[in-house]
């Protein structure tokens, strides 16, 4: 089963999901996020995404956390499935999943992924609204997330 | 020297990726840096920004103190933005 796949084609969340606990029972929770593209932001409507990504370190750098992630939590199983190419709103962009016995490593684990794939793993979007095309900047908070997660943090930035 | 740019650099560089001839005192990611803005016009506004720009080495993140010597590919990006 391939943990990590980046794709220009679309991405199928449900049968994503139905992969990770087929033809097993030991699996008690799993945790799906799917990150999918919206029609607006602040400065307006968007047309479409443009996904670039950096083949090998982003397959590589993806595993890497999952493999951290593993190191972290009794994990059952990780999926994360990345969009790249042209996207327009109401597709997803990426899926992300966790399994594991019980519910509260699949969560955390799931979160942890997706901060670290936010702020570290070779993609960049290009967002096209009313015409034009520019680069999404990185955000502050998606640093900030990211950071709860070191070693020696906080665990949870409401705490 | 193979450097790869993505999004944003690799636009204003021009290209997504060139072979480079590096002089002996380029020894690190910040060095590099340095030296690709002195490239000409398109480099000066692609690195005008450089405590911005994040760098790998053979497909691993590095620190602009990273020694260059042993990289068989350096990598230049803006903060990445996918998920």
């Amino acid at each position: 089963m391939m943990q990590v796949r980046i794709t220009d084609q679309p991405i199928d969340p449900a049968a994503e999901t139905v992969a990770l606990t087929r033809g097993r029972s030991d699996v008690g929770a799993l945790v799906a996020f799917s990150g999918i593209c919206r029609d607006s932001e602040d400065s307006g409507k968007i047309t479409s995404l443009t996904l670039e990504h950096y083949p090998g370190m982003a397959e590589a750098e993806i595993s890497r956390h999952i493999e951290e992630a593993k190191a972290r939590w009794p994990l059952l199983g990780a999926r994360i499935v990345h969009r790249v190419g042209r996207i327009v709103p109401g597709e997803v962009i990426v899926f992300a999943a966790c399994t594991s016995k019980h519910r509260m490593a699949a969560f955390e684990a799931a979160e942890f992924l997706m901060d670290f794939l936010k702020t570290r793993a070779p993609f960049w979007k290009k967002v096209e609204s009313a015409g034009a095309e520019n680069w999404v900047e990185a955000k502050e908070k998606d640093d900030n997330a990211a950071a709860r997660w070191e070693r020696g943090a906080k665990r949870k930035a409401a705490e | 020297m193979k450097i790869l740019y993505f999004a944003w650099l690799r636009e204003r560089v021009g290209k997504a990726e060139e072979d480079v001839e590096l002089p002996a005192s380029v020894k690190t990611v910040a060095d590099l840096l340095r030296f690709l803005t002195g490239r000409g016009e398109e480099y000066a506004h692609a690195f005008e920004n450089a405590k911005v720009i994040r760098a790998a080495i053979d497909k691993v993140h590095v620190k602009p103190d990273a020694p260059i010597a042993n990289a068989r590919e350096i990598a230049l990006f803006p903060p990445m933005t996918g998920g």
